[in-house]
């Protein structure tokens, strides 16, 4: 049953799919970003298919690849009870022109984890009704779950208190806490940098 | 409902054979000795350490027998702010909103490692620690703390309430008595034997 999907959208989108696999029975479809909206509605609209649900969509960042990042979406059939990954890929090596066709008007799942994704990894979905942060304040600059965001960066909201070396207030001795701490322990962090 | 009766209830009156009549003491060391048993508590709860909050308050460990019984859901009737759970920097204004709204005098524990210094959540999202934004009396550090080592922060506070000290401090964690006095199990099986 697994591989007759797989041929089926090969059979139908034939120019655009990328790759399969089927790794662990976890039936795998890569498609041209052009044809992503179209083959996620043939997957919904189609009685062999009829996937009715769309139980997560999220991304990867491969920073050495081009284009950049990879769009995962997992699809459910529940009167079928069979499921399908579907991935895409978009963006160019300095993780601009990220776009790719909203999934919202197909399903409205697709809504919020868009916006998840836009918001961690700044990819933009065409024709998302609400395009914008979701768990980051609007403030926020960059997008944390790029490989490229710096780990040890915080984008304060407001001030911290005018208190000599916040970074550890009494009774937090310097050496105190988790030794691997980014923003606490500044000396591990120089260390790193001369490492590299 | 019944009636107090008069019989049950000693009556001390001048020129009276009832022992010591007054007392002396100072006007500060009385306001003290009022305002450590009688803590109204604003809970900040944001995660998980919410559930050792919830035990410490229930009749098992009951921290209402050390007068911080009534929560206040208003900062302006509170005295004593509870941070229970991780901080983040969207959440870190509404926390010190909620601090400055409270009236003097004011006292604030940080409860478990997040609210202490941040934990493991060293990353782009999170404040390492509410001493950042707001001034801390007391830590109680644990991931989550025992309700002993709540119970143990909360007496510290009431001591420095007492002595008018606000210097921060941090709770020590216990040593297990059966460890020091050094009656483990296998003297216990040993002083057995030897018995027998």
């Amino acid at each position: 049953m697994s591989k007759a999907l797989i041929d089926l959208i090969k059979k139908n989108f034939g120019a655009a799919v990328l790759e399969t696999h089927s790794l662990y029975g976890d039936d795998t479809i890569v498609v041209e970003a052009a044809a992503w909206r179209e083959v996620a509605r043939f997957l919904r609209d189609t009685p062999q298919c009829s996937m009715d649900m769309l139980t997560d969509l999220t991304a990867v960042d491969y920073p050495e690849r081009e284009p950049r990042f990879e769009i995962v979406a997992h699809f459910y059939s529940l009167s079928k009870g069979h499921r399908l990954r579907l991935k895409t890929r978009t963006g160019d090596s300095e993780g601009d022109e990220a776009e790719v066709d909203s999934l919202t008007e197909l399903w409205a799942s697709a809504n919020w984890m868009e916006r998840e994704v836009f918001d961690m990894f700044g990819v933009i979905f065409k024709n998302h009704p609400d395009l914008r942060r979701i768990l980051m304040y609007p403030e926020f600059e960059g997008h944390p779950l790029r490989k490229d965001y710096p780990a040890d960066k915080i984008q304060p909201l407001i001030a911290y208190r005018d208190v000599p070396n916040i970074e550890k207030v009494a009774p937090f001795s310097v050496d105190e806490g988790m030794s691997f701490g980014r923003q606490t322990h500044a000396s591990s962090r120089r260390d790193d940098s001369q490492v590299n | 409902m019944g009636e107090l009766k008069q019989s049950s209830t000693q009556i001390l009156e001048p020129g009276g054979s009832g022992g010591a009549q007054f007392a002396t003491t100072r006007l500060e060391a009385v306001l003290a000795w009022a305002q450590k048993y009688s803590l109204f508590m604003y809970p900040f709860v944001t995660a998980c350490c919410g559930m050792e909050f919830m035990s410490v308050s229930s009749p098992r460990y009951d921290f209402s027998r050390f007068g911080s019984e009534a929560p206040r859901f208003s900062p302006r009737q509170s005295d004593l702010l509870w941070v229970v759970g991780t901080i983040t920097q969207r959440q870190a204004p509404i926390l010190k909103r909620i601090y400055e709204q409270m009236a003097e005098p004011k006292w604030v524990l940080a409860f478990g490692t997040c609210a202490s210094c941040g934990g493991f959540y060293d990353n782009y999202a999170c404040v390492a620690g509410v001493d950042k934004v707001i001034p801390c009396d007391v830590y109680v550090p644990g991931c989550p703390p025992r309700p002993e080592a709540v119970l143990d922060g909360l007496m510290l506070l009431q001591d420095k309430i007492q002595t008018g000290n606000r210097t921060p401090a941090i709770v020590k964690p216990r040593q297990d008595p059966v460890v020091e006095q050094n009656i483990g199990l296998v003297q216990l099986r040993k002083s057995r034997t030897s018995v027998a």
